[in-house]
């Protein structure tokens, strides 16, 4: 499953749209580094939408991918959770650290376009509000 | 609709089929939602731990019925080196290998019923079910 990376401002949208085998997480993660450096991104929104399971390796995977992306010097915010995915992860006591959470996507732009990547995304929607 | 399907485990693809078989399953008995995900996370931790410590095996999802409750069977095999010491892999936090370290007590806490036996240097079997509430 191709995992789309889309740069908005300073800003990096993943969205999962449905479940990763662990070489897709893998993936994931190798090329979201990648891309985090050579966008000089400051915030990733990772949309989990799509994703129904969410197990031990994958809470694992997505702990690492924050914990690097913080390293980095950017901010992971997960959206769009399901709530029975929520249901199982309290059940089981999973944790994800180093992350914020919001309910969707929309919410999620909404922060990063507050936080660092403000200026860019002002920028973006002067542009796209301009063209009409 | 079968009511019992047998899934060889070689690859990490297999570990997602299992899944998506077993929601099938799931469906078919009516289990709501929530209990379903959990249902659905114990069966991708054992059959991911297949793979990770066996290289190969099978899980044969069944469903099973007792006097007026339905069910799903989950049972997980595999003739990889066994666990040397049970209680401890099933403890939280315990690792060997790529994970939290919360594979087999995800499991456990997921499902209803939970069974592991093994032999060192000839195995392991898991055996699981979840009852509809």
């Amino acid at each position: 499953m191709f995992v789309p990376i889309l740069k908005l401002g300073f800003c990096l949208i993943v969205t999962a749209q449905s479940d990763l085998t662990d070489t897709e997480w893998k993936q994931l993660q190798f090329t979201l580094l990648e891309k985090v450096a050579s966008t000089h991104a400051r915030n990733v929104i990772l949309d989990m939408t799509g994703v129904n399971i969410l197990d031990s390796f994958a809470g694992r995977m997505i702990n690492d991918i924050a914990q690097m992306i913080h390293l980095g010097g950017a901010e992971t915010i997960i959206v769009g959770i399901q709530p029975e995915v929520a249901w199982t992860l309290v059940q089981l006591g999973l944790r994800l650290k180093n992350v914020i959470t919001l309910l969707d996507l929309e919410e999620g732009i909404e922060l990063a376009s507050r936080q660092g990547s403000a200026n860019s995304l002002a920028l973006f929607t002067k542009k796209a509000n301009n063209a009409f | 609709m079968p009511s019992k399907i047998q899934i060889p485990i070689f690859c990490e693809s297999d570990v997602l089929a299992t899944v998506q078989k077993c929601q099938s399953l799931l469906i078919q008995i009516e289990m709501p939602i929530d209990e379903a995900t959990l249902a659905l996370t114990a069966v991708s931790e054992v059959s991911r731990n297949i793979l990770n410590h066996a290289t190969s095996g099978e899980v044969i999802l069944s469903i099973v019925k007792e006097d007026s409750l339905s069910g799903l069977s989950v049972v997980a095999q595999d003739s990889g080196p066994g666990i040397s010491d049970i209680e401890k892999s099933m403890a939280d936090g315990y690792s060997t290998g790529k994970g939290l370290g919360l594979g087999l007590s995800v499991a456990k806490e997921s499902m209803d019923e939970f069974e592991i036996e093994s032999v060192l240097g000839q195995g392991t079997i898991v055996r699981m079910r979840k009852w509809v509430p």
